[in-house]
């Protein structure tokens, strides 16, 4: 490890220049970096799964090291990144449906219910 | 390979400067790549839906007519809530890339440092000038939420803030710019070549050269050619050239300079002056005072070209101007709302290329097809990070006089 830097502390600097607030309340600012650095962590240990799974099936053994500089070939990519695409749109899910909802906006719940109670 | 997915991080060359990654680092950028085209793509779609269907009409409403600059839809759009949700996506995104290259540059500055020095040492590739000042409009904020920007030190001689650059921008282009992040030169090299296939430049000078990336394959695509890339950034300059020497490149020299200033080379000098998403990182003092220095070192005949993302323009709908200004505001690019929004070619006018001698191309980063798809365009496009550009170029006339002569 680096000498003389608290290379963990040092990582996280600042940019310098104000930052945004998207929303009015601060906390939900905090929690959206906090929310999408736990996806993402949670993404990087899904794919050190899958390594180690496709280095047990290929050799039914494992090192430290092998799995450290796993690349895979372009079948296995492909494999992978489309895995990532679809845990990223299983934790979108909101996201995404609320941009299909502009598309196809529904009225209240409430107006069915009104409608289909009058004989 | 599926045309819609990016390669894995891996993919990626590992030139002898580039920090290695360890499995999770590669795997954190895999999913940020992933994840900068889901916003772009997927959710992007929102924000045109909602200005439709929500803040449009509340305008008209309000206002009792349309937006007439893409600031009006700006504030109207701040104010909704996808917007805003969206845009905590993309910053959070943005700031998440460079925590991980931070990490991953960190832990092993001591290897990258001493690395660098080496080649530094022999290569002759560096020339570093500590009178240079760092001008306001790279001081004032870190661009692109940099931390560090171009031109700070984590410790004196390091290399931090150019290797983070390189270890990430794969993530923040998703994949587009190919296995050295050289697409954009490579597009460069093989316009010149089709355009101007018997052109042999003696001199190339590329002002605003970052690590490189852009500079490097100039100089490959012509190997007899001496090519000049400057920056007003020592560590960021060097970086770039450790990484040109790692690469075995000769025939390119790194100069810590400013553009502004260009007084050490002679007029007429070069053949080829070129920046490459430069010009919306200055400031509107600065960017006619580098393209006159531009015009002065070149000679007659001589190719200007400045590769940037598409100027905004009357006839870009005022929507997409506003998408296209987000980084102005939210992804610290403070300068490139109003670069994008001036006639370019009136500046480049006013500073010495006529209207006669401009051109306007579009260019598309070359990588390998095999490895690496397409930049997304159109209403999937991340825009101001898509690999598809436009070039503002000019060819230097000879002076009236030299013709008549």
């Amino acid at each position: 490890m680096t000498e003389g830097i608290d290379w963990i502390a040092r990582s996280g600097a600042r940019a310098k220049g104000r930052r945004p607030a998207f929303f009015e309340e601060p906390a939900l600012d905090r929690l959206y970096s906090l929310t999408l650095a736990l996806a993402a962590e949670l993404s990087a240990t899904r794919e050190r799964l899958d390594t180690v799974e496709r280095l047990l099936a290929a050799g039914g053994s494992l090192n430290r090291e092998d799995i450290e500089n796993f690349a895979p070939d372009r079948a296995a990519g492909d494999e992978r990144g489309e895995a990532t695409r679809a845990y990223s749109a299983r934790i979108m899910r909101g996201f995404q449906q609320e941009v299909e909802a502009m598309e196809q906006p529904d009225p209240p719940i409430m107006d069915w219910v009104e409608k289909l109670s009058v004989s | 390979m599926k045309q819609d997915l990016p390669p894995p991080y891996t993919a990626l060359t590992r030139h002898p400067m580039m920090p290695r990654t360890s499995h999770d680092e590669a795997a954190r950028f895999n999913f940020l790549t992933l994840f900068n085209r889901y916003v772009s793509g997927t959710l992007g779609a929102g924000n045109k839906l909602a200005y439709e269907t929500r803040v449009l009409p509340a305008f008209r409403a309000e206002h009792g007519r349309d937006p007439e600059h893409r600031y009006e839809i700006r504030d109207a759009m701040n104010r909704d809530p996808f917007h805003r949700m969206w845009s905590a996506l993309k910053r959070n995104s943005m700031e998440m890339r460079h925590m991980n290259g931070r990490q991953t540059v960190l832990r092993q500055l001591d290897e990258l440092d001493a690395q660098a020095r080496q080649f530094n040492e022999h290569s002759g590739l560096l020339e570093l000038d500590a009178s240079i000042a760092q001008p306001v409009y790279q001081t004032c904020v870190d661009i692109h939420c940099q931390p560090g920007g171009y031109h700070t030190e984590e410790r004196p001689g390091d290399v931090t803030v150019g290797a983070n650059y390189d270890v990430g921008l794969f993530a923040t282009v998703g994949g587009a710019l190919g296995a050295l992040n050289d697409g954009g030169g490579q597009a460069l090299v093989a316009w010149a070549k089709a355009n101007k296939p018997d052109w042999q430049p003696e001199r190339i000078l590329d002002i605003g050269c970052t690590v490189g990336h852009n500079a490097v394959p100039i100089a490959q695509g012509f190997p007899d050619a001496e090519v000049i890339a400057i920056d007003t950034a020592g560590p960021t300059l060097r970086y770039a050239a450790a990484r040109a020497a790692g690469l075995g490149v000769k025939n390119i020299k790194f100069v810590q300079a400013n553009g502004e200033d260009l007084s050490r080379y002679p007029d007429n000098h070069f053949d080829w002056v070129q920046t490459t998403m430069f010009l919306h990182e200055l400031s509107a003092t600065a960017m006619p005072n580098i393209l006159r220095e531009a015009h002065r070192v070149l000679k007659p005949g001589g190719l200007i070209l400045h590769v940037e993302q598409p100027q905004y323009g009357p006839d870009m709908p005022l929507f997409e101007q506003f998408m296209r200004d987000w980084d102005a505001f939210n992804n610290n690019e403070p300068f490139w709302s109003a670069m994008h929004g001036v006639e370019l070619e009136d500046v480049m006018a006013d500073c010495g290329f006529s209207h006669a001698e401009q051109f306007v191309v579009g260019v598309r980063a070359v990588v390998d097809p095999t490895i690496f798809p397409p930049s997304p365009e159109g209403e999937a496009e991340d825009y101001g990070r898509a690999a598809v550009w436009n070039a503002y170029g000019a060819w230097k006339a000879a002076p009236a006089q030299e013709l008549a002569a």
